[in-house]
């Protein structure tokens, strides 16, 4: 291997920098979009054509760019939001403009996967809009939510090694410039080891939440 | 205290219109347990729904206490929906929140005071009787307490009226009689007025005062339970009164009249509304020279009047029968002469029945 495992190490913590921090904001992004996809449809508890006959293609629209172009295509409004666009800073603007809808499209199925019924029982207690998003519609979808989040979390560990493109930094700019470009196999698969292993603690703390929510021992 | 007026709710289905409610007038009384049945589809959903808006009628009103919610302010009409519960068929509880979280929140939606939920829900749970489940999960409880605990948590704010979709349908019928009591003690010991839709006329049979029966968007039928069942009009309500008092009378009896013909007569005797308890049957048999045995009979209690009939057998001589007969006539009771060639006839109108029932 020819790189020093610094270097490894470095790596390993700007992908997480980066992948926490586009999640953070990805996800606000996300509840803020799914919910408004959900109660503003037809027939919902605020139901507004117009505000979902302009969401929804603005989500759509944004998941059906790939990663890869997105990073690039918006560089100069990544310029403008954190002042460059190279570098680790500069790879979260377009990770979260990735992350987001994708959040919110996972989001908008657990919501919808809630009972009817809750609902119809919460506007019978007179429930405000408000109250029936705070207090039915978020906690009885809660552990489907973990799951979202979790999945998104994974998606976004591999969009962000293609943050290398615009030398963001990371584990996979680390494979890309240093075992890709230089022919170092050792390296590809140390970095491929490490991701694996990412995946499979995020994924097992995700699930192990869930069942601890829904009480299933 | 529930009043209908003109009540009209019309859905858009595709390019038709269809008429869940067709110009309905009715009115529920303080302290009634009205029921309202009907096959699925009749409208008797969206009935129960327009009293606490959750389907707002297209044209005509609903008067709860002699307001019109859609009249209303947000603010006010939250006030007013607290004087509404509402239970449903699939209970509709939070499965992510205990017993006592379930039962608290409709008091939390209103920002009460954490001490005063504590005690009021404890006291609901009490008269359910779950307080020794206040903390359990939803997903641990059986069919019959979940819908206690819908009770509870529809009783907590203490409302003037319960509405109640179904609520004992998904429930086997053990169950049903338990919740069905608990109902009429909600009716009972707290003065509250319920509207029940149903499509079990046991349901109606067991609890309700009043009955009112829907079809196709329309009251067809309505008046006291005790009348509706002794003299049904509507062949709909016929049907659902047969589904429980069962007047026909079975076949072996008449294939009994057809092999013999002497001095044996078969009748049909109805109590209807009328004492029981005097023993009319071997009063007969005492005072008249006749033996009477009893065939068949189906007797139920509606409101705790006895309700339903006795098909007996009078043996003697043709005077004496004759005698008899008019003896029990004049204790208010009806009397009809059962003969061989009904049978056929009711052959046919079982089968008629039969259908309606299960198409």
């Amino acid at each position: 291997m020819k790189v020093s495992a610094q270097i490894i190490i470095d790596a390993v913590l700007d992908t997480l920098y980066m992948v926490s921090i586009s999640l953070f904001f990805g996800a606000i992004l996300g509840f803020i979009l799914g919910i408004t996809l959900v109660v503003t449809r037809k027939g919902h508890i605020l139901e507004n054509k117009l505000f979902f006959s302009i969401v929804n293609p603005i989500v759509n629209t944004l998941r059906s760019i790939p990663f890869i172009i997105l990073l690039v295509a918006i560089i100069p409004f990544t310029r403008l939001i954190v002042g460059t666009a190279i570098g680790t800073t500069a790879a979260i603007v377009p990770l979260i403009l990735h992350i987001g809808p994708y959040i919110s499209r996972l989001i908008e199925n657990s919501l919808l996967e809630v009972d009817e019924g809750i609902i119809e029982a919460a506007k019978a207690m007179g429930a405000s809009p408000f109250q029936i998003i705070r207090k039915f519609l978020l906690p009885e979808a809660f552990p489907s939510l973990i799951l979202s989040v979790t999945t998104a979390t994974i998606g976004l560990i591999g969009a962000t090694a293609m943050a290398g493109a615009v030398g963001g930094g990371g584990l996979g700019d680390v494979a890309l410039t240093y075992g890709y470009q230089r022919f170092d196999n050792v390296t590809i698969l140390v970095t491929v080891v490490i991701l694996v292993v990412l995946v499979q603690i995020i994924q097992s703390i995700g699930n192990s939440f869930e069942r601890k929510l829904r009480r299933v021992s | 205290m529930i009043e209908f007026i003109e009540t009209t709710k019309e859905f858009q289905v595709g390019q038709s219109t269809v008429k869940a409610l067709n110009h309905i007038n009715l009115t529920v009384q303080k302290g009634d347990i009205f029921g309202v049945i009907g096959f699925s589809g009749a409208g008797k959903s969206t009935l129960i729904r327009t009293v606490n808006l959750l389907e707002e009628p297209t044209a005509g009103q609903v008067l709860v206490n002699g307001i019109n919610l859609t009249s209303l302010s947000k603010k006010q009409l939250r006030e007013e929906k607290k004087k509404i519960g509402m239970i449903f068929q699939h209970f509709n509880l939070l499965n992510s929140k205990t017993v006592f979280e379930n039962v608290a929140m409709p008091l939390e939606l209103a920002g009460t005071q954490k001490t005063i939920i504590e005690s009021q829900v404890s006291e609901v749970l009490a008269f359910v009787g779950l307080e020794d489940k206040a903390n359990r999960y939803i997903d641990e409880l059986s069919g019959g307490q979940k819908q206690r605990v819908g009770i509870a948590r529809a009783l907590v704010t203490k409302p003037k009226i319960l509405l109640c979709d179904e609520a004992t349908s998904a429930l086997d019928p053990q169950t049903t009689k338990s919740i069905l009591e608990l109902l009429k003690r909600v009716n009972i010991e707290f003065s509250i007025t319920i509207l029940m839709i149903t499509h079990e006329m046991e349901v109606i049979r067991d609890i309700c005062n009043r009955v009112a029966v829907m079809e196709n968007g329309q009251i067809i039928e309505e008046g006291n339970v005790l009348d509706i069942f002794s003299a049904p009009k509507e062949d709909t309500t016929k049907n659902f009164v047969q589904s429980v008092v069962r007047d026909d009378i079975p076949l072996s009896i008449y294939e009994q009249l057809k092999e013999n013909n002497g001095s044996k007569r078969v009748y049909n005797m109805k109590f209807i509304g009328v004492d029981v308890g005097q023993p009319v049957v071997s009063q007969v048999a005492k005072r008249f020279n006749v033996d009477v045995n009893v065939l068949f009979g189906n007797i139920t209690e509606l409101q705790g009047i006895p309700f339903g009939h006795l098909i007996v057998e009078l043996v003697g001589p043709k005077a004496e029968i004759q005698k008899a007969f008019l003896y029990i006539q004049h204790k208010n009771i009806q009397m009809e002469e059962v003969s061989a060639h009904e049978g056929e006839r009711a052959n046919h109108y079982r089968r008629s029945v039969g259908y309606a029932v299960h198409g």
